[in-house]
């Protein structure tokens, strides 16, 4: 099974309120080093099969017409994953 | 009589209010299925408020692909009128029928109140307004602010197409950081309009906005009698 990453960011000139309310929050934690957050989305698409360049042509096309609204967002990233890699965490176990 | 279909989407919740509306207004209301490619013939389509499917991924993207919407798209371009009331609005964005987009709240907050608003422009379902007139409409929302890049604000601007706009006190701010104070806008046409407040909630007297609006609190009759009027005409 192949899997695309998608992720889509509200473009810079847009205010992103969850972000403000996340940056809002983790000084509050401790998290004193953060000056800003900005909140996105990441999709993970699966397929049966390997992830070839028309499969990411593909996932680009529905990132464009679905997954995102290029008003107030920008695609930055459509990329295969390997499907251990989207599970493990970054210390190297497995949720 | 004028026969106006109002769909009804899964997590639509102002469906009903709109139906009674345009029964208030003197039409015919017809229920459209979300799920049908059918509009029934009807002479005017609502699309709602609420939190079509859950608002997932974002507001009224999913509904945009709908199968009612189908045939929709291809009336509105064809000169059907189609009125957006707030969730309503953000799907017509979302099916490029109206320019634009609906994000969240500038000051994060749900926002219900009883809105001043300035009608600007005649359409189809504003012609019954004077131009520059006043009225009080409920507003609630969560995801009201208006944004489009600047050249599109200035072509609305310029061509007459922002249709309603928030009455700012001096120095104030409007109630959701939608660009120039935009509250609802209209295709060139005139036909398609899209609005955040919720007319279809001041049509009554005793169940719409404060007698302490300075209003009678039916504000918003006149969009439903504007589209019937000219089905009439």
């Amino acid at each position: 099974m192949g899997r695309v990453v998608v992720e889509v960011m509200p473009k810079p000139e847009i205010l992103d309120p969850q972000g403000k309310a996340v940056a809002g929050a983790l000084p509050r934690l401790g998290f004193g080093r953060f000056t800003g957050v900005r909140q996105g989305k990441r999709f993970e698409l699966e397929i049966d099969g390997e992830v070839t360049a028309e499969v990411l042509e593909e996932a680009a096309r529905a990132a464009e017409v679905l997954l995102s609204n290029p008003v107030i967002e920008d695609v930055v990233r459509v990329a295969p994953v390997e499907a251990d890699a989207a599970t493990t965490t970054l210390a190297g176990g497995t949720v | 009589m004028g026969r106006v279909g109002v769909v009804t989407f899964p997590g639509s919740l102002d469906d009903g209010d709109a139906a009674r509306a345009v029964r208030l207004a003197g039409g015919e209301p017809v229920r459209l299925w979300h799920g049908d490619a059918d509009l029934r013939g009807v002479d005017a389509v609502v699309l709602p408020g609420g939190f079509s499917y859950g608002d997932y991924l974002r507001c009224g993207a999913i509904a945009r692909f709908a199968p009612v919407m189908e045939p929709l798209v291809d009336a509105a371009r064809g000169g059907l009128p189609v009125l957006g009331i707030c969730n309503g609005f953000q799907v017509l964005c979302e099916a490029h029928l109206l320019p634009g987009a609906l994000v969240r709240n500038d000051h994060r907050t749900f926002r219900c109140t009883d809105q001043r608003l300035r009608v600007e422009a005649s359409t189809a379902w504003t012609r019954e307004y004077a131009a520059g007139e006043e009225v009080v409409i409920p507003l609630k929302n969560g995801e009201g602010g208006y944004l489009a890049d600047e050249a599109t604000l200035d072509r609305l601007e310029g061509e007459g197409l922002v249709a309603l706009r928030y009455v700012v006190p001096e120095g104030g701010r409007n109630p959701n950081g939608s660009a120039r104070d935009i509250a609802g806008i209209t295709n060139v046409a005139g036909n398609v309009v899209g609005l955040m407040p919720h007319p279809e909630h001041a049509v009554e007297a005793g169940f719409g906005p404060d007698p302490r609006s300075g209003t009678a609190g039916t504000d918003g009759l006149r969009i439903f009698s504007s589209v019937l009027r000219q089905l009439v005409a």
